[in-house]
């Protein structure tokens, strides 16, 4: 369906006036995981702000199922990164889902029904069922991400808005977070990831949105993560090498 | 039992005894909110702040009416917050900064026009407060302060508890971070005015945050939070009430915040989840298990 995707077009967001994101254009599709790669400063996590419009957008448009985007919408969910969180806040692991239903329960209605199962399908689904009364802090980093990304489902949003999920996690959490992302996307979840790991782009995700102030490429990970983008992209020699790249071609000039 | 029904048989008691429940609960809630959001410092400075708003108030109305004393208070206080917002926006310097700056002086301020007013304000008594001397209008204020802030807090829960948390995924979920942030610093000074003439701006912050500090070490629960708050200052403002008014000469706006100090002493020492003692308790070691797993090699202790 041509309807089931997001279309960002011609989008600028400026800091005081200082534009950080430059006439960006891109559209993504339902179901697929697409990393947003970029050196610091590229405007990753600016688009992230502004597609959950937490920033003013200085000139462009966002669109999510052939409907207009405007301000923050239920229809996403934005998971900052952990270390922005007061983790010794007075909440446990059901109450920060349940925080995902306030929305659409309203500001002071009890819980329905339908509030109480997406809360519990959300906690089963990302596997905390043992923790639903831990308080936030007693939980491992992989842990947390987990909760927030069951509140994220519990308010039953389509676009996933990660900003760097995968910064320090070790390994079996990193996997364990790939599982999962692999399960939301086959819910048909359209998830933006902001990253930092191009070793693992081919293995994690299905397209990259390749970043530095403006759109340098977007596209397949096939079509699109090539050398000469990344090279692009970070200005410098950031590409890691032909390893990462094993199998799809290693093109660039050794001169 | 004579001796906790005695106090309530004279008027003067009875009269500080509803109004110390009532400003101890709606403190003991407000708490939650300034704990969690860090505001400590803030309210501080603003309780002070309210001195020249006071005196203005006494010298326009030329005596000291509650309505007077109200407004100035009200609109001293919310200058300095603002005012400080305006610095830490318009530079670099950060918003503690600009309120320290604020509030001392209008502190120097208020003492400037305390030597004109003609009206007699004691500078004690607005520091200390006398729970004791409070008018039925000291009270009619507390109750409609308690009656609007608690209601329209407890209603605007969720949003709270939201930004509270995280500030940028409750406004990416539409919570107008902006207008409650607002709404929170207003029910504060307002508090804070039906509270000066209880316990004086030097000890309502005790009654502000002890309640708040001490759930917040007992319980993993936001609302839990807010009401215990308002239940440990509206119980704690009574045994200090009740303890002032037998031992004699014991100030009782002391008493209370010192009946609430001990009260989050117990609590810091006591917490079944986060107090002192059950960090210092040996936790169960690892190595128990390991011992377990390897029985061959314990030798090196």
């Amino acid at each position: 369906m041509a309807d089931h995707q997001l279309v960002v077009s011609d989008l600028t967001v400026s800091y005081n006036r200082i534009p950080a994101l430059h006439h960006l254009s891109f559209s993504a599709q339902c179901g697929h995981a697409v990393a947003l790669l970029g050196p610091n400063g590229a405007g990753k996590s600016t688009l992230i702000k502004a597609l959950c419009g937490l920033l003013d957008r200085e000139t462009g448009a966002i669109s999510f199922h052939g409907y207009a985007v405007n301000g923050p919408s239920r229809e996403f969910a934005y998971l900052p990164q952990r270390e922005l969180i007061d983790w010794d806040f007075p909440t446990t692991v059901r109450g920060l889902v349940e925080m995902g239903r306030y929305q659409r329960a309203g500001w002071w209605r009890w819980f329905s029904d339908d509030d109480r199962a997406a809360v519990d399908h959300a906690i089963a689904l990302m596997q905390l069922e043992d923790l639903v009364d831990r308080q936030v802090s007693a939980l491992s980093g992989g842990q947390q991400q987990r909760a927030f990304l069951a509140r994220a489902l519990a308010q039953q949003a389509h676009v996933f808005l990660l900003d760097e999920p995968f910064t320090g996690l070790d390994k079996p959490n990193q996997d364990n977070l790939k599982q999962l992302l692999r399960t939301l996307r086959s819910q048909g979840k359209l998830l933006l990831i902001s990253h930092h790991d191009l070793a693992s782009v081919p293995e994690i995700f299905d397209s990259v949105l390749l970043l530095n102030g403006e759109l340098i490429a977007s596209g397949s990970v096939s079509e699109t993560f090539t050398p000469e983008n990344i090279q692009r992209t970070y200005g410098t020699r950031a590409f890691a090498g032909p390893r990462t790249l094993a199998g799809r071609g290693h093109t660039h000039d050794h001169e | 039992m004579t001796w906790l029904t005695e106090p309530f048989s004279h008027d003067f008691m009875q009269r500080a005894l509803v109004g110390g429940a009532l400003i101890g609960f709606a403190n003991g809630f407000l708490g939650g909110f300034v704990v969690l959001r860090r505001l400590a410092l803030m309210a501080d400075a603003l309780s002070h702040s309210m001195l020249p708003g006071l005196a203005l108030g006494v010298m326009l109305a030329g005596s000291l009416t509650l309505s007077a004393l109200f407004t100035g208070g009200l609109a001293a206080a919310l200058f300095v917050a603002l005012g400080a917002l305006l610095i830490s926006r318009s530079s670099r310097l950060k918003e503690d900064t600009a309120l320290a700056i604020l509030y001392t002086v209008a502190v120097s301020f208020g003492l400037v026009l305390l030597t004109v007013v003609k009206a007699r304000v004691s500078l004690n008594h607005y520091l200390f407060g006398n729970i004791l001397g409070l008018a039925n209008s000291d009270l009619w204020l507390a109750y409609g302060v308690t009656l609007t802030a608690i209601p329209l807090l407890a209603a605007l829960q969720r949003p709270y508890l939201l930004l509270l948390f995280e500030p940028s995924v409750a406004r990416s979920q539409g919570v107008r971070a902006g207008v409650l942030n607002l709404l929170l610093v207003v029910l504060l000074v307002v508090t804070m005015v039906a509270s000066v003439q209880a316990v004086g701006v030097i000890l309502m912050l005790g009654l502000l945050i002890a309640p708040a500090a001490t759930v917040y070490l007992l319980c993993d629960s936001f609302p839990a939070m807010l009401w215990g708050g308002g239940l440990i200052g509206a119980v704690g403002s009574l045994i200090g009430l009740v303890v002032s008014y037998h031992v004699s000469n014991l100030p009782s706006g002391a008493a209370i915040v010192l009946t609430l100090g001990a009260i989050f002493l117990l609590a810091w020492l006591f917490s079944p989840r986060y107090g002192v003692l059950r960090r210092l308790r040996r936790p169960r070691h690892f190595h128990d298990e390991s011992l377990a797993r390897w029985p061959g090699h314990h030798e090196h202790k």
